[in-house]
C-alpha cells in the first residue's frame, strides 16, 4: 500500500542538479555561435532625443546590427496595456525602442548585436545620442500635486487613474464615533533583485520556420501567446521556455520587457541565435520596481475599542509607464481591512505617473503597504484608547463562525467581491501571544532598560488573497514502456519547488511511487494553456488542476484494467504502480495497462501484440473508445471560483541600539495558515523566504532617486540586502484551517511572509524607543537615520 | 536618424572579437587546460563559456552575491572579480567537481538538500563553494548560529532567509566529523 504523500515533508526532486552545478538557466543554454545582444539606455530621467547616430558602431567590424526605433517597423508601437479598467484615465505603455522622449532612466533606446558581450558593449560606446534633458518632478506627492512637470508630454498631469470603492456607510460609522486616530504613513520604493538577472536567447529555423525562445518569465505561455501575435507567428511554430530560473518574486513577470521581443525578433532578422543577459545594474534600471506609496488612514472606534469605520486614500507611484494599469494599488485597496469586523470602508486612491522605472507588482503586490497602513493604525490607536495591542485586535478579529465573511462593495483585482473563505485569526493571534511569553518579555525588557538597553516588540496581521483565476490546465500520461506518469503543467518555477507537490498530488491519486511521477513545466512544449507563476497561485490552481487530471487517469486506469482481467472494478486496487485484483493473486502494471489501453498496428514488443491488429485481445480493445485519448492519457483544467485567503500574524523583539540607531532581532515568529499543506518544508521555506526579504524591505532595502531622478545606488555595493548575518532565526507556527474553496483545501503560500514585516518592525522600533519619549515610525522601511532623527528630536524637545 | 542599414552588410559579423589572444594554462577540476583568451575576459566568463562549466553562477560581476565563488588554489574567490589570465598557472575548483565522479553528492550538498538549503538554486553553488573552502581550511570551523552565519556571510541569497543553510551547514559538518567528538 503507498503511503499518502500529500503533507508529508517530502525532500524535494529536483535538488540533486541543481547542488551538482548541473542546473540550466538561461544562460547556461548552449547556442554554438551565438550574437549577443546589449542595449543604449537612457542617461535622463526625462529628455527629448534629439539625434543617435550610430554609423560608427554599425562599422565595428564584430557588430552584426545595431537598432533604433526607426528600424523595427511594425515593432515600434506601445507595448500592451495589460490590465484595462475603467478607473484608469491615461493608460501609457513603453515602446521597445525610446522614440522622439524618453521617460525614465534605463529605458531602453537601441539594441547592439555583436559577437560576445564585451563587443557589443564597446560598440555602445560608439553611439553618439544627443538628448535635450526636460525637468522633472520624481517625488511621489510633488508629482500628484497641481504644477508638477507631467511625465507624458501629451496629459496635463500625472494621474494614471482614480478609483475609490466603499463597503457599508463609511460616512455614518465616522459620524457616530467615539474616537478617530488618524495618520499618514509611507513606503519607499525597492527592487525585488532576483540572484539571478533577466535572460532571453533565441533560435530561429528558417528551415522549419521555427522560433525556440528561452527566457527567465514566470509566464512562459503568456510570452508565447503574445510573441505569436506580435511576431505574426503560428502558435505552433513558437516555443517559450523557461527552464530553471534563479528566483522571480514578479519582477520576472512582465509583458513585455522590449528585451522580451527585440531578441527574438533580431535572432529572426539575422538568422544566428542571439542571446541577451541583463547584467545587475541594467536590472536596477531596467527591470520592473515596487512598493512607493503614501496612504492617509482614519479608524473610527468607540470607547471600547470597537472599530466601526475606515478610511483610506493614498497615492500609488506607477513609475513612468502603467503596463498593469492599476492592479499594484487596487490589491492594496482590496486589503486595506485585514482581519478586522470593520464593516464601513471608504477607500481610493490616485495611482502617478514620476519618471522612474516602471512599476508592477512585486512579491507582496500592494498588500505590505496596506497592512502597513492598518496595522500601525491598530497600534495607535490601541495606544490612544489606552488598550493592550493584542486586545484591541482581539475584539476586531472576524471569528472562526463568521465566513463566508463578505465586504459587500469592495472587490479583489478579479472584480470579484472580497469574500474571505476561512480561518481561526483569533487562535493564530492567541498562538503568536503565548509563543511570545508577553511575561517573560517584560522581565527582558525591564532588565535591559536598566541597562540602558532598549527592547520592543512588534506585531502585525496580515491576510492574502491567494489563487488568482482565470484558470491552469495538466495533462497526465502515463508511459507504455516505463509505467512512468508525466504530469505535465503550464507554470513555471523560479524555485518553488512546484516538482516535488504536483508530483505529491499526483502520486497519492495514481498510487505510484513519487519517483515515478515525471513533472514538466515551464515550457510550452510541454503544455501550452494557462497562466503562470506569480500571485500566489501555482499550487492552488495549478495544483487543483494536477488533482483534477489525476482523478480522471486515476478512473481511466481501473476502468481499463477491470476490462483487461473481466473483474468489476470494485475488486480492484490501485497501489504501487500496479492494479491488484483483491484477495487474488493477478495484477497488472500501469505499465501494461497503459500498453493495452493504446491500440497499434504495428507491435513494438510482446505486451504490445496483445493490442495490436496481430494480436489476440477482444475487438472491443483495439479501438479507442468514443471521447476517450489512446493510452491511460487525460486533461484537466481547473479555474477557481472563490478566492481562498491566507493570512497570519508575526510578532518580533528587537533591540534598538540608541547610539549606534540600528536594530538587532531578539526573536521572530510567524503564525501562518495557508489551509492544507502539501509540504510542510516548502511551505516553511517560502515563509522563511519571505520573512527574509520582508526584513530587506523592513530596514535595508530602499533604492534612492535623487532628484533628477537618477537612482544612486543602483549597484549590489550600494543597495543593502539582509545577509545570513542580519535575517533572525525565524520561529514559525502553522495553523491548518482547510479551504472550502478548492477540492485540495488549500490557499497560496509564496509571497505571505514578506507581507507583515515592515509593520512588525516599526512596531517594535517604537515599542522600543517609548521610554524615550521617541515619536511614531510610520515610514519604512525605517533606517538607522531615521532612528537617529526620532531620537534627536525627542532629546531636544525633552531639554527644551 | 540611422542614415545606413542597421544591420552590416552581409549581416554576419566576423565570427570573433578583435581583442588580442593570451596563451592561458591552468588546471581546472584536475584537468590542464591551455587557451588563448582575451586579456580581458571574466575567469567567471571563462569558465562558463569557454570551459562550459556553467554551474558557477554570475549575480552581480560586482563581488559582492558570491555566485561565482571558485576555489583558486584551494582559497574561496570570486571568479567575476579576477582576469582569466590572472589564473595562469593556478589551480580552480569549481562545483562541478564536487560531487562524486558517479554523481554521489557531497556531504555538503547532501546536507543541503536533506535541510531543504536551496530553493531557486542560483545562488546554490557560491554558498557550497564557499562553506568547502571554510571546512577543508578551518581545522575547527565555528559551528555556533552566530559562527555558522558569519561563515555564510558572503553569500547572497534572496529565497531562502538563509535559516536551511545554517541549517545544512550544521548537518554538513555532522555528516564530515567537523563538529568535534562530544557531539559525535
Amino acid at each position: 500500500m503507498s503511503t499518502q504523500r500529500f503533507g508529508e515533508r517530502v525532500p524535494r526532486l529536483n535538488d540533486a542538479k541543481l547542488l551538482r552545478g548541473q542546473g540550466c538557466y538561461v544562460d547556461d543554454v548552449p547556442l554554438p555561435g551565438a550574437y549577443h545582444a546589449v542595449f543604449l539606455r537612457s542617461p535622463f530621467a526625462r529628455a527629448r532625443i534629439l539625434s543617435i547616430d550610430a554609423s560608427a558602431a554599425r562599422e565595428h567590424p564584430s557588430v552584426a546590427a545595431v537598432y533604433t526605433c526607426d528600424d523595427l517597423g511594425p515593432l515600434d508601437q506601445p507595448l500592451p496595456m495589460l490590465s484595462p479598467h475603467p478607473a484608469i484615465i491615461a493608460a501609457r505603455t513603453q515602446r521597445p525602442l525610446a522614440r522622439d522622449e524618453v521617460f525614465h532612466v534605463g529605458q531602453t533606446v537601441a539594441m547592439v548585436i555583436a559577437v560576445d558581450r564585451y563587443t557589443a558593449e564597446d560598440a555602445l560606446r560608439l553611439i553618439d545620442a544627443d538628448y535635450e534633458p526636460l525637468p522633472v518632478t520624481v517625488d511621489l506627492a510633488s508629482a500628484a500635486a497641481p504644477g508638477a512637470h507631467p511625465v507624458h508630454p501629451d496629459l496635463t498631469d500625472n494621474i494614471v487613474g482614480h478609483f475609490a470603492q466603499r463597503s457599508g456607510d463609511p460616512d455614518g460609522a465616522f459620524a457616530k464615533a467615539e474616537h478617530v486616530t488618524s495618520l499618514r504613513v509611507r513606503m519607499d520604493r525597492s527592487t525585488a533583485a532576483p540572484i539571478e538577472t533577466r535572460a532571453i536567447a533565441a533560435r530561429w529555423e528558417a528551415a522549419t520556420g521555427e522560433l525556440t525562445v528561452w527566457d527567465t518569465t514566470q509566464a512562459p505561455i503568456s510570452i508565447r501567446d503574445g510573441l505569436a501575435s506580435i511576431l505574426g507567428l503560428e502558435e505552433n511554430k513558437l516555443r517559450v521556455i523557461a527552464p530553471d530560473v534563479g528566483g522571480g518574486f514578479g519582477q520576472k513577470v512582465m509583458l513585455f520587457y522590449p528585451e522580451e521581443i527585440l531578441v527574438p525578433w533580431a535572432a529572426m532578422r539575422l538568422a544566428r541565435p542571439v542571446k541577451y543577459v541583463e547584467d545587475r545594474t541594467e536590472n536596477f534600471i531596467g527591470s520592473s520596481q515596487e512598493r512607493t506609496q503614501i496612504h492617509e488612514i482614519q479608524l473610527a472606534a468607540t470607547k471600547d475599542g470597537t472599530v466601526i469605520g475606515l478610511k483610506d486614500s493614498f497615492l500609488h507611484d506607477s513609475g513612468a509607464f502603467a503596463p498593469y494599469g492599476i492592479e499594484v494599488p487596487r490589491v492594496s485597496a482590496s486589503a486595506i481591512a485585514g482581519p478586522y469586523r470593520i464593516p464601513n470602508v471608504d477607500v481610493e486612491f490616485k495611482a502617478i505617473y514620476t519618471p522612474t522605472v516602471p512599476v508592477t507588482p512585486f512579491r507582496g503586490s500592494g498588500r505590505p503597504h496596506a497592512c502597513f497602513a492598518l496595522e500601525r493604525a491598530m497600534d495607535q490607536l490601541a495606544d490612544e484608547l489606552g488598550l493592550d495591542r493584542f486586545e484591541l485586535r482581539r475584539r476586531n478579529l472576524i471569528g472562526p463562525d463568521e465566513f463566508p465573511y463578505v465586504r459587500e462593495g469592495l472587490k479583489y483585482v478579479d472584480d470579484g467581491t472580497i469574500t474571505y473563505d476561512s480561518g481561526q485569526y483569533p487562535k493564530a493571534l492567541a498562538m503568536i501571544e503565548e509563543a511570545i511569553d508577553l511575561e517573560r518579555f517584560r522581565r527582558e525588557k525591564d532588565a535591559a532598560a536598566k541597562e540602558g538597553r532598549y527592547l520592543g516588540l512588534g506585531l502585525a496581521f496580515y491576510m492574502e488573497c491567494t489563487g488568482l483565476g482565470p484558470y491552469d490546465g495538466c495533462r497526465i500520461r502515463v508511459h507504455p514502456a516505463t509505467g512512468k506518469v508525466s504530469v505535465n503543467t503550464g507554470l513555471a518555477s523560479q524555485g518553488q519547488g512546484h516538482e516535488t507537490v504536483f508530483a505529491q498530488i499526483a502520486a497519492d491519486r495514481l498510487g505510484v511511487p513519487i519517483e515515478d511521477v515525471i513533472v514538466a513545466q515551464g515550457d510550452t512544449a510541454a503544455f501550452d494553456r494557462g497562466g503562470g507563476s506569480h500571485s500566489s497561485r501555482s499550487a492552488v490552481v495549478g495544483g487543483n488542476a494536477v488533482h483534477k487530471a489525476a482523478v480522471r487517469v486515476r478512473a481511466q486506469i481501473l476502468e481499463t484494467a477491470a476490462r483487461l482481467m473481466a473483474v468489476p472494478e470494485e475488486s480492484l486496487e490501485l497501489a504501487d504502480g500496479r492494479v491488484t485484483v483483491k484477495g487474488a493473486n493477478r495484477f497488472m502494471t500501469l505499465a501494461e495497462i497503459a500498453i493495452a489501453a493504446n491500440p497499434l498496428s504495428s507491435p513494438f514488443d510482446r505486451p504490445a501484440e496483445v493490442v495490436s491488429q496481430y494480436g489476440t485481445a477482444g475487438q472491443e480493445l483495439v479501438t479507442v473508445g468514443e471521447g476517450r485519448a489512446p493510452g491511460i492519457e487525460a486533461s484537466a483544467y481547473y479555474s477557481p471560483s472563490a478566492s481562498p485567503w491566507a493570512y497570519g500574524v508575526h510578532a518580533a523583539i528587537v533591540e534598538v541600539d540608541p547610539d549606534l540607531c540600528s536594530i538587532a532581532f531578539k526573536r521572530y515568529l510567524s503564525v501562518h495558515d495557508c489551509g492544507k499543506m502539501i509540504n510542510p518544508t516548502i511551505v516553511e521555506g517560502q515563509m522563511i523566504g519571505g520573512i527574509a526579504q520582508g526584513i530587506g524591505g523592513a530596514f535595508y532595502e530602499r533604492l534612492d532617486y535623487d532628484e533628477d531622478g537618477i537612482i544612486t545606488n543602483a549597484s549590489f555595493m550600494e543597495f543593502l540586502m539582509p545577509y545570513a548575518t542580519e535575517v533572525p532565526k525565524i520561529e514559525i507556527m502553522h495553523l491548518e484551517t482547510p479551504s472550502p474553496a478548492n477540492p485540495l483545501g488549500i490557499k497560496g503560500a509564496g509571497e505571505a511572509g514578506t507581507i507583515a514585516v515592515p509593520a512588525v518592525v516599526a512596531s517594535a522600533v517604537e515599542d522600543a524607543l517609548k521610554p524615550l519619549g521617541v515619536g511614531r515610525f510610520h515610514h519604512a522601511p525605517l533606517s538607522p537615520n531615521m532612528i537617529f532623527e526620532a531620537i534627536t528630536r525627542a532629546r531636544a524637545k525633552a531639554g527644551g | 536618424m540611422t542614415g545606413r542599414s542597421a544591420e552590416a552588410p552581409s549581416a554576419e559579423a566576423s565570427e570573433r572579437s578583435s581583442d588580442p589572444r593570451l596563451l592561458l594554462r591552468l588546471t581546472v577540476n584536475g584537468a590542464e587546460i591551455e587557451r588563448e583568451v582575451s586579456p580581458r575576459l571574466l575567469l567567471s566568463d571563462f569558465l562558463r563559456h569557454e570551459l562550459g562549466l556553467t554551474g558557477t553562477h554570475v549575480g552581480c560581476e560586482q563581488g559582492v552575491c558570491g555566485c561565482c565563488t571558485v576555489m583558486i588554489d584551494g582559497r574561496a574567490a570570486r571568479s567575476c572579480l579576477a582576469l582569466a589570465v590572472q589564473a595562469d598557472g593556478a589551480t580552480i575548483r569549481t562545483i562541478e567537481d564536487v560531487a562524486s565522479a558517479d554523481g554521489t553528492l557531497h556531504p555538503i550538498q547532501q546536507a543541503f538538500q536533506e535541510c531543504h538549503g536551496l530553493q531557486c538554486g542560483f545562488c546554490t553553488p557560491g554558498f557550497i563553494m564557499g562553506v568547502l573552502s571554510h571546512f577543508e581550511e578551518a581545522r575547527m570551523p565555528d559551528l555556533s548560529e552566530d559562527g555558522i552565519r558569519e561563515m555564510l556571510s558572503g553569500n547572497l541569497c534572496r529565497c531562502t532567509g538563509y535559516q536551511h543553510i545554517v541549517a545544512a551547514v550544521r548537518r554538513a559538518a555532522r555528516l564530515m566529523n567537523l563538529d568535534g567528538p562530544e557531539k559525535g
